[in-house]
């Protein structure tokens, strides 16, 4: 059985009138790439400043490789890497400088653990000499990425790294975790996009400070409870309209050129959707039955409260 | 159809280097047209140069029939705009917002009233009229800035990566929104990094270090790079190994 | 007026961009009245600065320390020592035996000024009509010495008239200014200058250097490094203080050769005033820092608490007796008070340890108390 490398449990916390997180409980395995998805103010950030010891609980407790994130904040600092949501290095010193300084502030150097960043750090390296403030987007990143890695970290903990970043960079991003993950060390990432969690090994879905689910991406869909069918037609705006207005329609959002829709009603097939559609004099549409998607199990999730 | 927006060989140098470079298209009334492009490939310059904000170093562009270069007020006055930061003024209140931008725009007193009372009963503020914007929830500050940016009925309206960050329940919200508006002959103009999104899109552009490397509705686009995803049509022309076209 | 000469498209124009500009102004209303920082410079900080000039700070003297140095000790020149007492401006601080003693009052800064009765003042009075009084002033405070030497004469004028003696004969003043001969305004504004400028190098630079790591954000990665926080913050505080003592070397030594400014006690002594004097702004800095989120707030913090006290009540400018007492409070807790007091004592009229270990001490004592607030802040914020 393979060890808890973070382990959360019944975690709350509170400021002001917003109950920030609600009793989160997570377990994420050593080796791990756990995803924490979740829209902006579903907790994510608070839990993740918790877990690398800069916040503190109201109640509850949360453990990294067995030490609790209360007792043993320096033990802890040592083995974990923290790239916060916001480009947090110096813009005026350089990329070399940067990297260098928070080697030292770790107690190690640049050619100690090289061989971990080395991938990353190539692409960098013909931008040593420039200002990190100078950076594009997904360069910045990078740095700090590699900043995060610096000390060999066992735990690396990553706060929304692909927030406002071009698709691009987003998917090169999720190459590098990969890699990172292969080298042993158990990824803690939070990300607001939900395409992103199919990179996950397992994800927890974090709204308005509680769990609403956490399982392996591809089991999480199986609660998603009626048959999905995606419609496509090119009188988008009608369809929608039309649907909408059918009471049988339990289920309907858009996802890109299809609008994705279900029904409580097991008996409803094809025919009959088509039936309706002509009814509203749309006769154009394609139909497909297609398996829910992460989105539609979040959405369905956030509207129907907690499944566990 | 009228054409609404139309770009000739539009450009912006800053110094010696080109941030857009001869970007040409039309856009004609009601359309969606999303503008997408890594960041730093020039979208934002050319966003800008459309709504009156920056001057272009050459070419012409006009946008509800009012010259970019020469009637830039004008074209201010005509369109709406909505920034990735809402744009709310966070220590005023919603009524106070409500009323400082129908003022700006010139408004009557009484419609200023009128449309005050639309967002209001449209969105069901009627309860939190008077809190500071800065306590309501984000995707309530979403939907009342892309109210605000209408709230003078212009023809064009452009929105500056409108949707991040929320939930994606309140992303859709947003999006019946926005086709609500095109239905009623709003032309849109969007820039978003969600791939889904660019498919909601009538028509796409994609830009390319100030080029415009594609330009069609998305099922257009994915046929001709012969790949089912607008995400896929964006990895292989942003990355630059473009093999169709 | 024109208005009613326009065509009426044209008014609807300008009414429209009255509207416009109508809803500017009604907003940045809003904005001010609700901006806690607007509010305080526009209206407490008018009010606050209209009591202190108008009430507190003027060129008016009273309680002024002086010496007695009595030699004669007869019928008249007690009379006159009470009528100098009797004034109001002045308080007796010292009683002093004999003209050795009159440099040593004046280093511990006790008194401004002495009146020296030498032993003939009595037989001078009777037998020659006209005896000699010294005033001998502490001019290292020119605007002191100068006015309380011309109160004195007043005084001094008043006492003669009323005993019938005039003009020629009485009591005769002379006036000798100690320290500052000339009467040199330098020596009031180098010491006030380089207090403010080690004050803002230190205490302003530094807590927003701090609000700045703060502000960006990359407080947050320094704290979960294995580095301290106090070896973060003494980290910070190192250059400062090192071009700190460079800047404040520049100027005494600027002072010295093209100003003329004296530099009568110990190079040792001086140095160490201005590393105490140093170190307790720094300090005043990081607590600072510890209180704000952003640079902004940082700056304005450490201009209103700490510039504006020390330019009007550190003495720098106007005399610290003549405050009213609350602000004399004030003026005790300024750091910058007691390093002016050091760099007079020490540069002008040369003091040792022996006189001048109070203001040593309370500004180590203050840095103590900053640094430890601070460290409660920090702790706190955690």
């Amino acid at each position: 059985m393979k060890n808890t490398a973070i382990h959360i449990e019944s975690l709350s916390k509170r400021y002001k009138e917003v109950q920030a997180l609600d009793q989160v409980s997570i377990q994420v395995e050593e080796g791990e790439l756990f995803g924490l998805i979740g829209p902006d103010g579903a907790g994510k950030t608070t839990l993740i400043k918790i877990l690398v010891t800069l916040f503190s609980a109201d109640k509850g407790n949360a453990r990294i490789l067995g030490m609790d994130t209360n007792d043993s904040k320096a033990s802890i600092r040592k083995i974990i890497g923290y790239m916060p949501g916001r480009f947090s290095l110096y813009p005026d010193l350089s990329v070399e400088e940067n990297l260098s300084f928070f080697a030292r502030a770790f107690d190690t150097t640049i050619a100690e653990n090289y061989s971990l960043i080395q991938s990353i750090y190539d692409q960098l390296k013909p931008f040593k000499d420039r200002k990190s403030g100078a950076l594009s987007g997904g360069m910045k990143q990078k740095l700090a990425l590699c900043c995060a890695l610096i000390h060999r970290p066992k735990v690396l903990i990553l706060d929304e790294p692909t927030t406002g970043v071009d698709a691009v960079s987003r998917k090169e991003f999720w190459q590098m975790l990969h890699e990172i993950k292969s080298q042993g060390i158990t990824i803690l990432v939070s990300t607001p996009y939900m395409d992103e969690a199919n990179l996950c090994d397992r994800i927890a879905f974090l709204q308005g400070g509680k769990i609403l689910s956490i399982d392996t991406p591809s089991n999480i869909t199986g609660q998603f409870p009626w048959q999905l069918f995606a419609i496509k037609s090119q009188k988008k705006y009608e369809l929608t309209e039309w649907l909408r207005a059918w009471e049988k329609v339990s289920y309907c959002y858009a996802f890109g050129e299809y609008l994705h829709v279900a029904f409580s009603d097991y008996d409803i097939q094809m025919k009959e959707l088509k039936e309706y559609l002509l009814a509203g004099s749309i006769s154009d549409a394609e139909i497909i039955t297609i398996p829910p998607t992460i989105e539609d199990t979040f959405i369905y999730l956030m509207e129907n409260g907690n499944s566990r | 159809m009228e054409t609404v927006v139309k770009v000739n060989q539009l450009t912006k140098k800053f110094g010696s280097f080109i941030a857009t470079n001869a970007i040409s298209f039309e856009v004609k009334k009601g359309e969606i047209f999303g503008f997408l492009g890594a960041n730093g490939a020039g979208k934002t310059t050319a966003m800008r140069m459309l709504s009156g904000l920056l001057t272009p170093s050459s070419g012409q562009a006009s946008v509800a029939g009012f010259d970019v270069s020469t009637q830039a007020e004008l074209v201010k006055q005509n369109i709406g705009y909505m920034s990735q930061k809402f744009s709310l003024y966070e220590d005023l209140t919603i009524q106070e917002n409500i009323d400082f931008y129908g003022g700006v725009y010139g408004l009557s007193r009484q419609e200023k009233k009128d449309r005050s009372n639309d967002i209001v009963s449209k969105f069901q503020l009627e309860t939190v009229i008077h809190k500071l914007v800065r306590t309501i929830p984000l995707g309530w500050k979403q939907k009342l800035a892309f109210a605000l940016a209408l709230i003078h009925k212009p023809k064009v309206v452009f929105l500056d990566e409108p949707t991040g960050g929320v939930d994606p329940i309140t992303r859709r919200q947003f999006w019946d929104l926005i086709y609500e508006a095109a239905h009623d002959g709003v032309t849109i103009f969007i820039t978003t990094h969600y791939m889904d999104e660019a498919e909601y899109c009538d028509r796409v552009s994609i830009m390319v270090d100030g080029l415009i490397k594609a330009l069609g509705t998305p099922s257009e686009l994915k046929t001709s790079f012969q790949v089912d995803s607008m995400d896929a049509v964006f990895q292989l022309l942003a990355r630059g190994t473009a093999n169709k076209i | 007026m024109p208005y009613f000469n326009f065509s009426p498209a044209e008014r609807q124009t300008k009414y429209n961009l009255m509207k416009k500009f109508y809803a500017f102004v009604q907003k940045e209303f809003y904005h001010i009245f609700r901006d806690t920082r607007t509010m305080m410079i526009l209206f407490a900080l008018p009010i606050a600065l209209v009591i202190i000039f108008g009430y507190a700070l003027n060129n008016d003297f009273k309680n002024i320390p002086i010496g007695i140095l009595n030699q004669s000790k007869d019928q008249t020149s007690e009379k006159l020592i009470h009528r100098i007492v009797g004034s109001g401006y002045f308080v007796v601080e010292q009683t002093l035996e004999k003209p050795q003693d009159i440099p040593k009052a004046f280093k511990s800064g006790k008194v401004k000024l002495v009146v020296f009765f030498p032993s003939s003042f009595q037989q001078d009075l009777y037998h020659a009509k006209k005896a000699p009084v010294q005033l001998i002033a502490d001019a290292s405070d020119i605007n002191t010495a100068i006015n309380t030497t011309s109160y004195l004469s007043g005084i001094i004028g008043e006492f003669n008239n009323e005993n019938g003696r005039e003009n020629s004969g009485g009591v005769q003043l002379s006036s000798r200014m100690i320290f500052n001969q000339r009467l040199l305004s330098v020596y009031l504004f180098i010491p006030g200058v380089i207090a403010l400028i080690l004050l803002i190098i230190s205490a302003l630079l530094t807590s927003v250097t701090l609000a700045r790591e703060k502000e960006t954000g990359t407080l947050e990665l320094l704290s979960i490094s294995p580095i301290s926080p106090y070896m973060i913050i003494i980290g910070k505080v190192i250059p400062y203080l090192i071009l700190s003592l460079l800047n404040s070397f520049i100027i005494i030594l600027l002072g010295i050769f093209v100003f003329g400014l004296p530099m009568v006690g110990s190079v040792a002594l001086l140095i160490l005033a201005c590393f105490v004097y140093t170190v307790a702004s720094l300090s005043l800095g990081i607590l600072i820092s510890t209180r704000v989120e952003t640079q902004q707030a940082a700056m304005f913090a450490s201009l209103v608490s700490l510039m504006m006290p020390t330019m009007l009540l550190s003495g720098f400018i106007f005399p610290i007796e003549s405050l009213p007492l609350p602000l004399q409070l004030i003026s005790n807790i300024i750091p910058a008070t007691h390093f002016i007091i050091l760099i007079k004592s020490i540069m002008i009229k040369g003091a040792g340890i022996s006189l001048i270990w109070k203001p040593f001490f309370i500004l180590i004592a203050m840095t103590a108390v900053f640094i430890l607030v601070s460290i409660q802040s920090l702790k706190r914020n955690k």
